[in-house]
């Protein structure tokens, strides 16, 4: 889902540029809160598994693939704030490194899956949470329907931004149904992707999954 | 609790530098629908797709996806942890 330079104009770029810089910021700030000795390296972690499963582009139709994008995976894993920074930094790193997403449409590509998706992902999460805390299935559904409503929501983002300032006038209802088409069968493989992986880690390590933060029963110190 | 991190990271290495060859080819959601809407026309070349592991491939030959997948997951933990490992909350204060 990264665009190239050129499919939105320049002041549209600019503005999902300074988006994408206040949404970032505002994570940094919030971010320190959720990392300590135990999280941190969670958090990296989960940031190049990230990079790692995005170079998997899963077939969907004849002549179209999707990959993941990570939001609601990254949230559920390690919270809203470090998961968007998680993907921002994979997002930077294929921009520079690898010349996979534009420059001056980094900051939509991030606003896109870093900010809507992880922020969307999480917050679908988090309403669901109580299915969460039953069980693997639960989590496994939980995580699924997070990640389904953060691929659809990531693309929404690209349709809002082409409506506002996109390159060559193509009617926004062609661009929306492609994209909403596209993305739902996606956000299938992003579910299945994301509910394989959250409940991998909760069932070797529970409590390193930032949704379920609060459901195990405190460690007794017996003395 | 290392353990489960080194086979955490140890998956992504092996995604990134092997499952990686079995990656479709074909166009994502975003780049179908510019494609196919015309849009894609209007694309800027990317202004490093002469560099090194543009593509993630070494110079141009994918057959080398799997070192550059491999260069990624190395580059993205590196920064990551830095980063986070930076901002965390000391545990001892």
């Amino acid at each position: 889902m990264h665009m190239s330079d050129g499919l939105l104009n320049a002041p549209v770029s600019v503005v999902f540029l300074v988006v994408a810089a206040v949404g970032v910021g505002f994570a940094l700030l919030k971010a320190r809160a959720d990392l300590d000795d135990r999280t941190a390296p969670m958090a990296g972690l989960v940031a190049t598994f990230i990079f790692a499963v995005q170079m998997i582009n899963f077939p969907i139709l004849p002549g179209a693939s999707g990959h993941l994008l990570g939001g609601a995976l990254a949230a559920i894993l390690v919270g809203p704030y470090v998961g968007a920074l998680c993907v921002t930094i994979v997002l930077v790193v294929q921009a520079l490194l690898f010349a996979d997403g534009g420059l001056t449409a980094l900051g939509a590509n991030v606003t896109n899956m870093a900010l809507i998706g992880t922020a969307t992902g999480f917050l679908v999460a988090v309403a669901l949470r109580k299915f969460a805390a039953k069980g693997k299935g639960g989590l496994a559904a939980v995580a699924f329907v997070s990640a389904f409503v953060n691929t659809m929501l990531a693309a929404t983002g690209f349709v809002v931004e082409y409506a506002i300032g996109g390159a060559g006038g193509v009617e926004i209802g062609k661009v929306a149904l492609l994209m909403w088409g596209l993305h739902a069968l996606i956000g299938i493989g992003e579910g299945v992707i994301t509910a394989v992986t959250v409940t991998s880690v909760a069932s070797i390590r529970p409590d390193l999954v930032y949704l379920l933060k609060g459901n195990q029963k405190p460690l007794e110190v017996r003395s | 609790m290392k353990k489960f991190f080194i086979g955490f990271a140890f998956v992504s290495l092996l995604i990134a530098g092997v499952l990686s060859y079995f990656a479709s080819g074909d166009p994502d959601g975003l780049d179908k629908t510019v494609e196919d809407t015309g849009i894609a026309e209007h694309a800027q070349e990317h202004p490093f797709s002469g560099s090194t592991f543009a593509d993630y491939a070494l110079g141009g030959d994918d057959k080398f996806t799997g070192l550059a997948g491999v260069l990624g997951v190395v580059v993205v933990l590196g920064l990551s942890f830095g980063l986070f490992w930076l901002l965390r909350k000391k545990s001892d204060a």
